[in-house]
């Protein structure tokens, strides 16, 4: 049976959308970002109902609990107080040592705070969208983090948020170096789908000499991550490709199933 | 064309899109986040014209890529070929059968995604693909399946409650009058 009018839709759609698949990558990353600002009035709705539930557990916590928080971050405060006078001290010390041996000195991290406000709605990829975007100076690249470790880093910058590609994602290879007399340094791969926590660590050499419990760090190859970020732990490694090269698992510090707010890393 | 379906069904992907990328529950218990446009393709497919079914595959398929790492509009053909083939064959579709709309609901969520997949691979993408993928795509298969019934039952309360309702017939019928002469 024909029916024109289904023809004639086949036809449009199917065009539409190959007009749309080939346009050139920054138009395609524009329309992107203008198809996307349609969800800009629920963002803050979608915050307003996560926030919800906290703040019904804030307004029922007794007040003993809230003077008792208070004293332990007190405390806690004071502690991180005195370990950064030790810190500034021992980078007084390091940039002194620096200085006398000529060798070029590591630029602080400066941070700023990013709240997650979505995540992919596809299961292939792993990737967040943050609430900081061109306006708050931030661009392609940036290395983002929490106090666990390495996240990700900045793949699209919009005007008022961004897209974070995670570490675990195939488009987020990171050089990492392992925490061993031997410094054996690889790159960290895919994940795999559905597990969060592991990670692939490839192209280590044949005679990798890995246990488990070791730490990973960034290596700082590569130029976009600097280096000694954390990244996680080995789990275990074994030789692949007939003994070519070793690839490990790497248990990740940072729990990318329940990132709330990150940390933007600026050179 | 039911002007306000359109809006009503475009309305409730836009929804869907931002809930899947918004809420993660689903994503923390089954290891899967549910994809729904399936699902109202579907809906859409058995119920409204054709125009209205490109309108769906079109901007609910750029607005999940707006919110995804896909490539943009590369969810809209995968879409389109579900919704098309539906509303092709609808006619020899027992549409009112919620049995029937189960087995759709879960054959074009189990489609979509793997047409995507294939999709992502042509274009040189390399996607998150594992073991685990296979349990991904029956978690979506499942909740596409278990949430198709519930769109139509969504949409049928829509339409009773905004939508103009059909006069019901009085029984008075004018060749049944019964005339009453002098006599």
């Amino acid at each position: 049976m024909f029916r024109k009018k289904h023809y004639v839709a086949l036809g449009a759609v199917t065009l539409l959308a190959v007009l749309i698949l080939s346009l050139p990558p920054r138009a395609a990353a524009r329309f992107k970002l203008a198809m996307g600002s349609w969800f800009l009035p629920l963002f803050g709705l979608a915050n307003t109902a996560q926030q919800l539930p906290a703040d019904l557990a804030d307004s029922v916590l007794p007040r003993r609990e809230l003077l008792h928080q208070i004293d332990w971050l007190r405390r806690t405060n004071e502690l991180l107080q005195v370990q950064a006078l030790q810190g500034a001290a021992i980078l007084r010390e390091n940039d002194q040592l620096h200085l006398l041996l000529g060798w070029q000195r590591q630029a602080p991290w400066k941070l700023r705070l990013a709240n997650v406000v979505l995540r992919d709605p596809a299961n292939w990829w792993r990737t967040v969208q943050i609430d900081l975007g061109s306006r708050d100076g931030l661009r392609e690249n940036l290395p983002v983090v929490t106090a666990d470790g390495l996240v990700g880093r900045v793949a699209a910058v919009g005007v008022t948020r961004s897209q974070v590609v995670l570490i675990g994602d195939p488009n987020c290879r990171v050089s990492a170096v392992v925490d061993n007399p031997a410094r054996d340094t690889g790159i960290i791969g895919m994940g795999g789908p559905i597990e969060t926590t592991l990670v692939d660590l490839t192209y280590l050499s044949g005679s990798a000499n890995l246990k488990p419990g070791q730490g990973v760090f960034t290596s700082g190859l590569g130029g976009v991550f600097p280096r000694g970020i954390p990244i996680g732990q080995v789990v275990d490694a074994r030789p692949v490709e007939f003994g070519l090269y070793t690839q490990a698992r790497v248990k990740l510090g940072v729990n990318l199933g329940a990132l709330e707010q990150v940390w933007v890393l600026f050179p | 064309m039911n002007v306000f379906q359109t809006i009503l069904i475009l309305a409730v992907a836009f929804l869907v899109v931002f809930g899947e990328a918004t809420f993660s529950f689903l994503r923390h218990w089954l290891g899967a986040q549910v994809d729904l446009l399936p699902a109202l393709m579907v809906y859409a497919a058995l119920n409204t014209e054709i125009v209205t079914v490109s309108l769906l595959a079109v901007l609910g398929g750029l607005w999940f890529d707006a919110l995804s790492a896909n490539p943009l509009g590369i969810s809209i053909l995968p879409l389109y070929a579900v919704g098309f083939l539906i509303c092709y064959r609808r006619d020899m579709i027992l549409r009112e059968l919620s049995f029937a709309r189960l087995v759709l609901g879960a054959m074009a969520s189990a489609v979509v995604p793997v047409l995507s997949l294939l999709l992502l691979l042509t274009a040189g993408k390399q996607p998150l693909l594992g073991w685990g993928s296979l349990w991904q795509w029956f978690v979506m298969t499942g909740g596409g399946a278990a949430a198709t019934p519930l769109l139509f039952a969504l949409f049928g309360w829509c339409h009773r409650a905004f939508g103009y309702q059909p006069l019901a017939e009085t029984s008075f019928r004018p060749d049944r009058e019964i005339r009453r002469g002098r006599l």
